[in-house]
């Protein structure tokens, strides 16, 4: 445990990883942190994808946790954001901005109003360690919680309930009118699921990203400033980031977490190991069966942990045609479209019309050369084709397609392009499945169910092991709130 | 063989050309998909040979897997609970198996065959436990239940029943098992069984199950030998104290209800737990139920009068309920009325504890409340199931 002057090893520096390591830092322990690849930032790391031109796995973010950035003083290392506007793509476009729009539709800003509240009602579990069923919670702050909820009053009570685990698509249809709008909202609560607006649940997922925040931010200088930040505040607190460090078993004796073996066999101890990767990979690969029950290591395989986000980046001669080329570009032109771009992935089949959400970052951080470079998050990408190369190839062939149609004359920009798929992120990134959250985010895995009943408290039963990533609550998203919330939970058994 | 379970609910066993004649009264009981005698003519006559000469009993239904490969020993140790540092080539280990919450999945017979070999003996399925334990290790696991046919003599005149069909045992001891030539074949011959006496199990291919059985009848013939069924076993098996899956508790894989599982420690296996031989299943959770305490304790119970108290409750004070009886039986041998059962923990030594017995007396009940006795399991321990060499006739 973190007790002052105790050694910790957090593995992974992506943003949960650098908030967890900053907060035990600031407690007093003596942190290491250990990550593969060769910057820190984990999503939000830098990476050249082609000479003279970086993009980072994440493009924009719903803003880090209120409490990370606060107590990683993350303005004064250098952080600031732009608010976006988006802009849906169409023979019409038209734009978006919290619950404005330039659509006729005037149910939006209502339903918009509605979903923000139940957001913001939510919100706060996102700050705790999930509720567990029996014994062992903060009745008190939960009580709080729950005084907030019936605070809603009965009819939106009763309202949120109904909204709860319903499915987005019959949100958008039922309340909506503009199609437009309504494949809007049935991206958004997918974006980074293996849901699509048909699924049952799915409506869940928007909340939870209204619940980080409100809009879309651009971080200044790109996502890599934001890592550069949080690498910065790390630091600042004391903690020693070793980068091209690669994690290949977590060491136990006598049930306890006893430090790392890297790559080169080099071996670190420590009294804590705190992992931010995947947790099933954390217990199957790095501790192995032996150390663990048998129906543990059995449940930590059958994590869901399916991929279904494709990351494009192109290198562009020049600025496309666009009335607002630094707003946030969304193609999802309907329910339907999104629905059928998510059909083929069940089947490890690439959409003919794959929907997305785009940005292009130099409309904010202009590159010398007036090169441009424009950046996607397109769904869905089957997570294990049975031919990944070709997959890949006419997943790549039919974002580009879709994306000319909306901004004609494009591809004729492009210097260079890059698509990784969900398997790609895996290895890259060292993150099975290739998932937005690590673990699937779905009901099924939320909460005291997330990513595991009996892990659900950050907690492993090897004492001295700890999870703090994007696969335990409240899960993934440049945010750093599983891995605050983990430093906090440490804290407590102290 | 395909089988149709419309025609054939219960499969024959490798024996029943030979046992089905000979079961005079038709009993035959269902025995893990298989028919096996209840009782062949006299289950009293039955029991009689267990103790005074010798029982010859099919155990073909047993499930069996072979547990092999470089990691065979590894992967035991985390399944089981027994250390197997001890557990030698050539022996027989008895030991349970736990979930991750340290409750009881089942227990049964190890058999080393070899250094990377084992033979795991058990009274359910659990072919998808064993496989999910073995992800992670270098081992294989197959079912091979049809692949062997066995036998269970017991009783005093076993061994030398044994010797007199050519199958020389006389310096195996108890837990160590030999395999010797029968005919064409080999039989695998342990010297363990159910009955708390001396006894030995026979195993062979099924082709060579009627030889088996015919030179053992033969050779046992002027020996008193008879075929017994489940009763009479159940009898000797209770004055042993041996606890039957499903019936003196429930698997943790097949309970429905949450507290109905238990642990080692409430079943008496306490002994068998070594928590420091490394990391096991349910090793966490037996450390916290030492720590805490258990729920429930096993204990054997002796009942004045002479009728048995199956299925009877317990009670603290003849008021409150504590517990119950899981297998009861009048003991011919000891002569008293015997029975296994669950109380809860802080009534383990049995004070102030009574049973409740309906005892039928032409279809009129009496309700006896009677007082338990607490008392040391096996109930029957003769001595002569431990010597070796065992006595000859
Ligand atoms: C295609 C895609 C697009 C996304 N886009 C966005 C977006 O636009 N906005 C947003 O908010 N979120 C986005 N996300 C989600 C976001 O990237 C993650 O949820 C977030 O990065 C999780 O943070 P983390 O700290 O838990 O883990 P990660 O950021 O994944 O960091 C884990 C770190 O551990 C390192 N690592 C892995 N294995 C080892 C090892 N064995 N030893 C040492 N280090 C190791 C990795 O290299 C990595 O640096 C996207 C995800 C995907 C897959």
């Amino acid at each position: 445990m973190p007790m002052p002057s105790s050694e910790v090893i957090v593995i992974g520096s992506g943003p949960n990883g650098l908030a967890c390591a900053t907060r035990l830092a600031q407690k007093g322990a003596k942190v290491t942190l250990l990550d593969s690849l060769s910057t820190p930032g984990g999503g939000a790391s830098p990476r050249e994808f082609a000479p003279g031109f970086t993009t980072s796995l994440a493009h924009l973010t719903r803003g880090i946790d209120a409490r990370v950035a606060k107590g990683m003083n993350l303005e004064r290392h250098g952080l600031s954001f732009q608010t976006l506007q988006t802009t849906l793509l169409g023979a019409n476009p038209i734009t978006v901005s919290r619950g404005k729009t330039s659509s006729q539709d005037t149910e939006y800003a209502r339903l918009h109003d509605r979903l923000t509240h139940f957001a913001r009602v939510l919100a706060p579990f996102r700050a705790l360690p999930p509720p567990r069923l029996g014994k062992g919670n903060d009745w008190l702050t939960l009580s709080r919680l729950g005084l907030g909820i019936r605070a809603l009053g009965k009819t939106e009570f009763r309202e949120l309930l109904r909204m709860l685990l319903i499915n987005a698509a019959d949100v958008a249809e039922d309340d909506l009118t503009d199609t437009r709008l309504q494949g809007f909202l049935a991206f958004e609560a997918t974006l980074g699921s293996w849901l699509g607006p048909r699924s049952p649940n799915s409506l869940i997922l928007l909340l939870n990203h209204l619940a980080i925040g409100p809009d879309p931010l651009a971080p200044k200088g790109g996502m890599q400033a934001l890592a550069a930040a949080m690498a910065k505040a790390a630091v600042a607190a004391g903690v020693t980031i070793r980068q091209n460090a690669k994690v290949t078993r977590i060491l136990t004796k006598d049930d306890r977490a006893t430090g790392v073996q890297l790559t080169d066999g080099e071996t670190l101890t420590a009294q804590a190991v705190v992992s931010t990767l995947h947790p099933g990979l954390t217990l199957r690969t790095l501790v192995g069966p032996r150390a663990l029950d048998a129906g543990l290591y059995t449940r930590a395989g059958h994590i869901h942990s399916r991929g279904g986000t494709a990351s494009l980046t192109l290198a562009l001669k020049a600025l496309p045609k666009l009335d607002n080329p630094g707003n946030r570009l969304i193609i999802a032109p309907s329910v339907t479209a999104v629905e059928n771009a998510f059909n083929p992935v069940k089947y490890g089949q690439v959409p003919d019309a794959p929907v997305l959400e785009a940005y292009i970052p130099t409309t904010l951080d202009p590159r010398t050369d007036s090169h441009h470079i424009l950046t996607a998050n397109v769904q869905f990408a089957p997570h294990a084709p049975e031919n990944p190369d070709q997959a890949r190839a006419q997943m790549l062939e039919n974002t580009l397609r879709v994306l000319e149609t909306h901004i004609p004359g494009l591809r004729a920009l492009i210097l260079h392009q890059d698509l990784l798929m969900p398997q790609d992120v895996a290895t890259l990134y060292g993150n099975p499945g290739g998932n937005w959250h690590h673990a699937e985010l779905a009901v099924e895995q939320m909460l005291f169910l997330r990513p595991l009943r009996d892990l659900s408290q950050y907690q492993t039963p090897l004492d001295g092991l700890w999870l703090a990533g994007a696969g335990s609550h409240p899960g993934g998203g440049i945010t750093g709130s599983s891995g605050w919330n983990a430093a906090e939970a440490m804290e407590r058994t102290l | 063989m395909t089988l149709r379970f419309d025609l054939t609910p219960l499969l024959p066993t490798a024996f029943a050309p030979r046992t089905e004649p000979l079961n005079k009264l038709m009993r035959f009981g269902a025995w893990a998909g298989y028919r096996t005698a209840l009782c062949y003519g006299d289950t009293e006559m039955e029991y009689a040979a267990i103790r005074n000469t010798a029982m010859l009993y099919d155990l073909c239904p047993m499930t069996k897997y072979r547990i092999s490969g470089v990691e065979a020993e590894d992967y035991l140790q985390r399944l089981m609970l027994r250390h197997l540092r001890k557990h030698s080539v050539g022996g027989v280990q008895y030991s349970l198996w736990c979930d991750d919450a340290g409750k009881v999945l089942d227990d049964g017979t190890l058999f080393r065959l070899g250094p990377q070999e084992f033979l795991l003996f058990c009274q359910e399925r659990h072919m998808p436990w064993l496989l999910d334990s073995a992800m992670g290790f270098d081992v294989r696991v197959e079912d091979q239940t049809t692949d062997l046919a066995g036998l269970s003599l017991q009783g005093p005149l076993a061994a030398t029943i044994l010797a007199k069909a050519g199958l020389e045992v006389s310096s195996l001891k108890p837990f160590r098992l030999t395999h010797l030539p029968l005919g064409a074949g080999q039989v695998m011959i342990s010297r363990t069984g159910f009955t708390g006496d001396l006894g030995y199990e026979l195993w062979v291919t099924p082709d060579h199950a009627l030889t088996l059985w015919d030179r053992l009848i033969e050779a046992g013939a002027a020996y008193g030998l008879r075929p017994a069924g489940s009763d009479a076993l159940n009898i000797a098996r209770i004055e042993a104290g041996f606890l039957i899956a499903t019936l003196d508790f429930i698997p943790a894989h097949h309970a429905l209800r949450e507290h109905r599982a238990r642990s080692p420690f409430e079943l008496g296996f306490g002994w068998m737990v070594d928590f420091d031989k490394g990391p096991f299943t349910g090793r966490r959770a037996l450390l916290r139920e030492r720590e805490t305490g258990s729920r429930w304790a096993r204990v054997g119970l002796d009942i004045p009068g002479n009728v048995a108290a199956e299925g009877a409750l317990l009670y603290h004070l003849r008021k409150h309920e504590v517990g119950h009886v899981t297998s009861a039986v009048w003991s011919p041998i000891t002569k008293s009325s015997i029975a296994l059962a669950e109380v809860q923990a802080r009534h383990a030594r049995g004070h102030d504890v009574w049973v409740e017995i309906y005892a039928e007396r032409e279809l009129q009940y009496a309700k006896l409340m009677l007082p338990v006795t607490a008392v040391e399991r096996p109930f029957f321990n003769p001595a002569r199931k431990r010597a070796t060499p065992p006595e000859r006739f």
